[in-house]
């Protein structure tokens, strides 16, 4: 029961899931430790997304166990709010509150859900914007922003919760390529800062840069795995190998 | 003598509509209302001439009952008021019930939102004029009922019904990734309703409530088939005061049109204008 920082920090054994009679994760075991990035990759439909949403129970499982500090999160006794104060999560499409600013977005969850002192949520909402370098853009709404700036705007709000662990969800598909660069970038920072980040990515580049391990995906199961210098370099699964080809 | 008056009165009306004009595009429901605005003051002139000259001019006689169908008028915008009120507050809760996580809840709400949405509303009006008491008590004491509150209670049920689905139309019509967002940020159900959904929906509900009002403005002349004395019932008394003249007939009830039109309108150009306002910000 009680978890310490030597064990993996999210835990994934045996996970199964289904939507109706489709069968999208068939078993799907990984572990994270903290401090630890890494990268979900694999052809879409594979089940890449569908299994970090299992990590903050936006989906649930049927079968297996998904341990996060320890905490059962295939439970139906789960306290999901609890557990969502631990795992950050950024979308593909951003999700911002289209009626509050920049800031009052990053200010929302701590005041609301943390129900935290405003003057210090403020001033660390203003850090953070600053941290993901949109100085001068606190008081812009969403719809005034770049999609990269939004997405910028994503991640302050899910660091302003303080979490242990932040899951990225296909976060710069949607974007334009120019922009793609600025979002990557604040990842990398996270990253050097020693955030533990499970990441689904199409950005093979960005994945080998920055992952300490990848996780290969496919039709439900991860095909292989590995370091990403040994990962890109020597796979060996001809699923792998015909992925890759086609991708880099 | 009472010619002079009724021409000087036409260029005035007529003016002043014209400047009304310039601020407006020409749309075909302003047409209707320049349209209701000639009827009224051609009856009034035709039906003039063809009067005998013993009975007073049709233009006399609606001006010396506008005080009392103006009166009236004021009385079916207190009933569109009361009913808006009950209607819109039962139908906000009705309409959230229709989106809870319970399925019993749900259930229920969706059914009774059916049931007064798809009913006529007349038929609503009797159906609360005749089952609800003349008066009720409360710890002894008796409280009168009268017809103009049954039959205002009555109207709110359609509107309740309406409003029920114009509050679940739009909790429906924000993109799924906001409660995902919410979820993800530990916000509870309630809270993510209460402060990230709803306060995104009121911008999507509002054209949509007062196109809404508009309609139940027009529809409280209902309240005349049961008795309650608003404009048509005193229209009705007021021909009948005059004689039952037929030519006064025509005139009067273009009058009670147009004054629905001067306050209905507007409304509806508001409504417009929203809607334009928030398609363009999404």
């Amino acid at each position: 029961m009680s978890w310490t920082e030597d064990q993996p920090m999210v835990s994934i054994k045996d996970v199964h899931k289904s939507f109706g009679d489709l069968e999208v994760l068939k078993g799907v075991s990984l572990d994270v430790k903290k401090g630890e990035v890494i990268c979900i990759i694999g052809p879409s439909g594979s089940g890449k997304s569908t299994l970090i949403r299992c990590v903050n129970a936006l989906n649930d499982i049927q079968q297996g166990s998904i341990r996060v500090e320890g905490q059962e999160v295939n439970d139906p006794d789960l306290n999901k709010l609890e557990l969502r104060k631990k795992v950050g999560m950024v979308f593909q499409q951003y999700n911002l509150f289209p009626h509050k600013t920049a800031v009052q977005n990053v200010m929302m969850a701590p005041l609301r859900v943390l129900k935290q002192d405003k003057s210090a949520v403020e001033k660390k909402a203003r850090a953070l914007i600053k941290k993901v370098r949109l100085e001068g853009k606190e008081d812009a709404f969403p719809g005034e922003l770049s999609g990269g700036q939004q997405q910028r705007v994503a991640i302050a709000r899910s660091l302003a919760m303080n979490p242990d662990v932040m899951l990225f969800d296909e976060v710069t598909a949607a974007l334009d390529p120019e922009t793609v660069g600025e979002v990557l970038q604040t990842i990398k920072d996270l990253a050097e800062d020693g955030m533990t980040c499970i990441l689904v990515t199409h950005e093979m580049g960005f994945a080998r840069e920055v992952a300490d391990h990848i996780y290969f995906t496919d039709r439900g199961v991860i095909v292989e795995h590995g370091p990403p210098a040994s990962f890109f370099d020597e796979a060996k699964d001809p699923r792998t190998k015909e992925f890759l080809s086609q991708i880099l | 003598m009472k010619h002079t008056s009724a021409q000087s009165i036409l260029p005035v009306l007529l003016q002043g509509k014209g400047k009304a004009l310039n601020g407006f595009d020409f749309s075909p429901k302003l047409w209707h209302g320049v349209i209701l605005l000639a009827v009224c003051l051609l009856t009034s002139t035709i039906s003039f001439a063809q009067s005998a000259p013993a009975k007073i001019s049709v233009i006399d006689a609606l001006f010396r009952w506008m005080p009392l169908l103006l009166q009236g008028f004021v009385f079916n915008l207190v009933i569109s008021v009361f009913a808006m009120a009950i209607g819109t507050a039962s139908g906000a809760a009705l309409g959230l019930g229709q989106i809870s996580p319970n399925v019993a809840i749900r259930k229920v709400c969706w059914f009774v939102t059916q049931f007064f949405r798809n009913s006529p509303w007349l038929v609503l009006l009797f159906f609360a004029m005749f089952l609800l008491p003349f008066e009720f008590s409360v710890f002894g004491l008796k409280i009168p009922l009268p017809d103009w509150l049954k039959a205002t209670v009555g109207l709110s049920l359609p509107v309740m019904a309406n409003v029920s689905e114009i509050v679940r139309g739009a909790v429906n019509s924000l993109p799924s990734g906001q409660w995902e967002a919410a979820e993800s940020l530990a916000f509870s159900r309630r809270q993510t309703l209460w402060e990230i959904i709803l306060p995104q929906c009121v911008k999507r509900m509002l054209p949509p409530w007062m196109n809404l009002y508009a309609i139940l403005t027009m529809a409280t002349v209902l309240a005349s088939i049961v008795g309650v004395s608003e404009v048509m019932t005193l229209t009705g008394q007021a021909l009948a005061a005059e004689g039952g003249r037929t030519d006064l007939l025509a005139p009067f009830y273009s009058f009670v049109l147009l004054i629905f039109f001067i306050y209905c309108y507007p409304i509806a150009r508001w409504t417009v204008y929203l809607e334009q306002k928030f398609a363009v910000k999404g």
